[in-house]
């Protein structure tokens, strides 16, 4: 018990703890990705009815979610964290500062990209899970999509949304191999190949979808 | 003088560790391009004492790129703007005549200010003698080659243990995280067979006087490696996550 304690938090541990946190929730968003596609299908929403159905229905699914729910609210909590820890750990800041001479802006800003990732999934969250759940009214998964996304006022902040997420996970993904000592010269092509399906292929493919309802209906 | 370059500088002066600090402006006349930046200090600190003034506290000693111990914070940049390079490697002729620099002390609350641009590192010191060193009888030196290490492995362990320990890569993290160096010192040992019997105490004990010692955690940014003077690779950290890890799981 004492090691599992001391291992959390300690700063090694607690980045291992972001890395295993976001490892899985990428592993989500492609099965996100996977359902979503469904909506392209033209069969008026019918199979992608069914596999939110099977989502909603099916009893496995349910401690899944609750897993899943648990790893965006470890990702965070620890990311806050850390945040504040390390904030602490310049009290006096400089008064002259270059840091774009040294690292990227997505490195930097992880932080910031990432809260504003967790604000958006909240809306959406409420949005499609929340509401269809908790409190159902009859209106099929696919109906309640293609209504918000014929709103350019949600496509335009869901749009803004993905370009946060791509940006966070520009500097994610990489950072995640780096943290469980992966990142070597050898594997470098092959995270780099990853990483790039991940930060820049996963948002543009899950943004054709509100395009292509605002545009197409 | 011909040649020469007037400069102004402005410096974070400081009486100890509990007063208040200040920006302090000068202006240098007679700076030759081809002073160190540590001469230019000199320089500097002559006039003052000249005029009866404090000198200005700044650390120094091998002045050669090897010791560690030139710290400064030059224009937003740990250890000035070149790469590669420690502060008493640097020489005028990387600025201008009208130029003006600020100059400040390593920011980090384990690097308390002890005076003007001089901070306590001892913080590092600890973290070395938490599990930074291989346990040997004393006696004589073995003989060379005694343990067959191969040549890339003994390139890398080599590469690590170019750290001077100056901070840089504390100075430079947004996070004033000290893995770089934490990570340097355990890459050092784990990849060379003498380090091993001691590999798995040595990270725990080193992470946990790093923690105790209030650095932040690394991020990823690897401002560190971009400002540190030995260039000591990044790949050093994935090193020591993944013996923290081992360490850990076994
Ligand atoms: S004074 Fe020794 S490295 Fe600069």
């Amino acid at each position: 018990m004492n090691k599992i304690a001391s291992f959390t938090t300690s700063s090694v541990g607690r980045k291992l703890l972001m890395g295993l946190t976001g490892f899985f929730l990428c592993s989500f968003l492609l099965v996100h990705l996977y359902l979503n596609l469904f909506l392209l299908k033209q069969d008026r929403g019918s199979t992608f009815d069914s596999y939110a159905d099977f989502m909603a229905t099916y009893p496995l699914i349910r401690p899944l979610e609750i897993i899943l729910f648990a790893g965006f609210l470890l990702h965070a909590f620890v990311g806050v964290w850390l945040w504040i820890a390390n904030r602490l750990a310049r009290p006096v800041r400089y008064a002259v500062n270059r840091p774009s001479e040294n690292s990227t802006l997505s490195s930097r800003t992880a932080f910031w990209t990432g809260t504003f990732v967790l604000i958006f999934l909240v809306i959406h969250v409420n949005t499609f899970f929340v509401s269809s759940r908790f409190f159902p009214s009859g209106i099929s998964m696919y109906e309640r999509v293609c209504e918000a996304f014929q709103s350019p006022l949600y496509v335009s902040f869901y749009l803004v949304a993905l370009a946060f997420l791509a940006y966070h996970l520009k500097h994610g993904v990489q950072s995640a191999f780096q943290t469980f000592g992966l990142k070597r010269k050898k594997y470098e092509t092959l995270i780099t190949a990853t990483a790039l399906v991940f930060w820049l292929m996963l948002p543009i493919a899950f943004a054709v979808l509100p395009l292509y309802f605002l545009l197409a209906h | 003088m011909s040649g020469t370059m007037t400069i102004t500088l402005n410096v974070w002066r400081q009486r100890d560790r509990n007063s208040e600090g200040r920006f302090a402006l000068y202006t240098l006349p007679n700076v030759s391009p081809d002073m160190s930046f540590l001469e230019m200090l000199d320089l500097l600190n002559l006039d003052l004492v000249r005029k009866g003034e404090e000198a200005i506290a700044f650390d120094h000693d091998c002045r050669e790129g090897i010791c560690g111990t030139c710290s400064l914070y030059i224009n937003g940049r740990a250890h000035g703007p070149l790469k590669g390079v420690t502060a008493c490697q640097l020489h005028m002729r990387t600025f201008h005549d009208g130029d003006s620099i600020t100059i400040e002390p390593w920011r980090a609350k384990p690097f308390p200010v002890i005076r003007d641009l001089v901070v306590d590192r001892s913080a590092f010191d600890r973290i070395m003698a938490a599990g930074g060193f291989v346990s040997v009888r004393t006696g004589g030196a073995p003989d060379a080659n005694t343990i067959p290490i191969p040549k890339p492995v003994a390139e890398e362990a080599m590469d690590a243990a170019a750290c001077i320990g100056c901070g840089a890569c504390v100075a430079a993290c947004k996070n004033g995280s000290a893995m770089l160096f934490v990570a340097a010192k355990v890459s050092q040992l784990a990849l060379l067979p003498q380090g091993h019997a001691e590999r798995a105490r040595r990270v725990e004990s080193m992470v946990a006087q790093m923690d105790a010692e209030g650095f932040g955690a690394c991020s990823n940014t690897y401002a560190c490696e971009a400002e540190c003077p030995k260039q000591i690779s990044v790949t050093h950290i994935a090193r020591l996550n993944s013996e923290y890890l081992r360490a850990n799981l076994t």
